[in-house]
């Protein structure tokens, strides 16, 4: 049997995410078939092969480079149907959860979401899934012969030698009632880490005192190739954008490292962080919370801590 | 304008989450249950537009009897009356074909819903009733405003906002800050009181994913503190030890 995995570019360059599950995918069925949508930066497709894909099924019409959610839904389904595969592995994004949902009803297949392993095959077929906000786990099985599996990032580690995928331009018969939703713009920073995307978050919170403190935050993040986070205090007293917040009712983490400054790890906060690899909290208050959710801290000024903790990374670099 | 919101049970956010019956059910021992923080936005956005292009609200619920409380609330909140579908939520897709059916025959011209429920935090349920209905879902909505027949949306994509616009009707899941929370004032909880709360028996679909255990997280073993002084050290561990830059 055969799998398809979504592929999502940012600026014509395949998520990490992406490649997780084009990996997830070859572990669970030997023929991976890739599905991409718009331009390739130069050297993508041979990504596309060593994560270990096949085949790469990219759609090169206009109209389907926007991220339009029912056409792609569309698009995909018909790909499993004749590419004849049983299984649909994405990684969990905006575009990925709801064309996973679509998909799910146009094939009849079951949908399994937030998992952060592979698949227990033995008997019948298991995954362990995220739940209640990362405070648990579920062990679910799957009913249906087809199956969408939706994985958090790290759920695997990227494959790098897999092999060449060979290329086949795909054009999906499309219907006019795909295109009900008008994209009008998108207001997105540029040329940073995205905090979902990202193997190390560094997040601030209201003990850096004021948004006009985050130039440290965020230098350390450059240093490490991190991507900036907040707490949800900073985030509704608008010093950070929303999309920033992690959190329970913010962005759900699960980078190698969380860098926790400033924060006094409210189990709100803790619970949309704590399927982090190695947790370091930077606190004054050696009776904050979050150090009992640690891995490492450092008891000291985040004004003081920080820049040293800059110059000590680059120093080591 | 008719709108349909569909609102989840579940515990409190600062609940302990632990499990009984050799960790095949969720121990509600002590656990407070509300209704979910983002469902709670999507009826917030609900009585505002309500207030300000009239119609009515009506709340929905898949869950067995326990839940009418938190059902109640939600019409004190503002809703005009309310459907519970009888049954156990078992998984996305039997949620989603409830409230399917509900919607088809109400015919709602917008149906809101919590961009996911904080217990499974599945986020399915919208994006399958839009394709079981043939509309549009969108997801996770922070801004929604409604011009007649037509919508305005900012949407929450990684690193930014996406903003489109669309017919009615569609599927939006919801969450801050469309709205701010409602507290129920001591009117709207008198009034709550006679609501009608229409109890339905589930259609005979069947759950696609079955739950056969639930599993804490390891403790973590305990915190190796460094001291401020020694900076050198800690890139050292997290180098080495953890390897994690």
């Amino acid at each position: 049997m055969s799998a398809l995995a979504f592929i999502e570019l940012d600026e014509g360059t395949i998520k990490k995410s992406s490649l997780e599950a084009i990996t997830y995918a070859s572990a669970v069925e030997a023929d991976v078939i890739a599905i991409a949508f718009g331009a390739l930066n130069d050297g993508e497709a041979d990504k596309v092969g060593a994560a270990g894909a096949k085949k790469l099924l990219h759609v090169t019409d206009e109209k389907l480079s926007t991220g339009n959610i029912m056409a792609y839904s569309s698009a995909i389904a018909e790909a499993m149907i004749s590419e004849g595969a049983s299984l649909l592995v994405l990684a969990k994004s905006s575009l990925g959860d709801p064309v996973a949902a679509r998909v799910s009803i146009k094939i009849g297949a079951s949908l399994l979401t937030n998992i952060v392993e592979l698949p227990d095959t033995d008997a019948g077929f298991k995954v362990k899934n995220s739940i209640y906000t990362g405070k648990a786990f579920a062990i679910t099985e799957s009913k249906e012969e087809k199956k969408i599996l939706v994985i958090k990032k790290n759920a695997i580690e990227i494959k790098e030698d897999g092999g060449t995928a060979t290329v086949e331009v795909f054009t999906p018969t499309i219907a006019e009632s795909d295109f009900k939703v008008k994209v009008t713009s998108r207001d997105k920073t540029e040329g940073v880490v995205l905090l979902p995307e990202a193997d190390i978050v560094v997040s601030g919170g209201r003990g850096l005192k004021g948004p006009e403190n985050w130039a440290m935050i965020e230098e350390l993040a450059r240093t490490l190739g991190a991507a900036t986070g907040c707490s949800k205090p900073v985030s509704d007293m608008d010093w950070r954008p929303h999309h920033e917040h992690v959190g329970q009712t913010g962005v759900k983490v699960s980078p190698s490292l969380y860098v926790a400054v400033g924060i006094s790890g409210a189990i709100q906060h803790l619970a949309g962080v704590n399927s982090s690899k190695y947790i370091l909290v930077v606190n004054k208050d050696p009776e904050a919370p979050f150090f009992k959710a640690a891995d490492y801290g450092v008891v000291g000024d985040a004004f003081d801590v920080i820049p040293k903790l800059t110059e000590a990374i680059k120093a080591q670099q | 304008m008719k709108i349909l919101v569909c609102i989840t049970h579940v515990p409190d956010t600062t609940s302990r989450i632990s499990f009984t019956d050799g960790d095949t059910k969720f121990d509600k021992t002590g656990v407070s249950f509300i209704i979910g923080p983002y469902d709670d936005y999507s009826l917030a956005r609900a009585v505002e537009l309500k207030e300000q292009t009239g119609g009515s609200i009506t709340v929905i619920n898949v869950g067995e009897a326990e839940t009418e409380p938190t059902i109640r609330k939600a019409l004190a909140i503002g809703a005009d009356d309310a459907i519970r579908v009888n049954a156990y939520p078992i998984d996305a897709l039997f949620v989603a074909k409830q409230i399917a059916k509900v919607a088809k025959e109400g015919a709602y011209d917008l149906i809101l819903m919590g961009r996911e429920s904080i217990d499974f935090n599945g986020g399915q349920v919208h994006g399958m009733v839009g394709e079981l209905l043939g509309i549009p879902s969108v997801s996770p909505v922070m801004k929604l405003d409604i011009d007649g027949t037509s919508a305005k949306i900012a949407r929450e994509i990684e690193g930014g906002k996406e903003y489109m616009e669309l017919a009615l009707p569609f599927v939006a899941g919801c969450q801050e800050p469309i709205a701010e929370w409602k507290i129920p004032n001591m009117r709207g909880i008198m009034s709550a009181r006679t609501k009608p709360l229409n109890v339905v028996d589930p259609t005979s679909d069947e759950a696609a994913t079955d739950v056969s255990k639930f599993e804490l997280p390891p403790a973590k073993s305990g915190v190796k503190l460094i001291d401020a002084d020694n900076l050198g050290e800690l890139v050292n561990l997290l180098k080495n030890e953890a390897k994690v830059i």
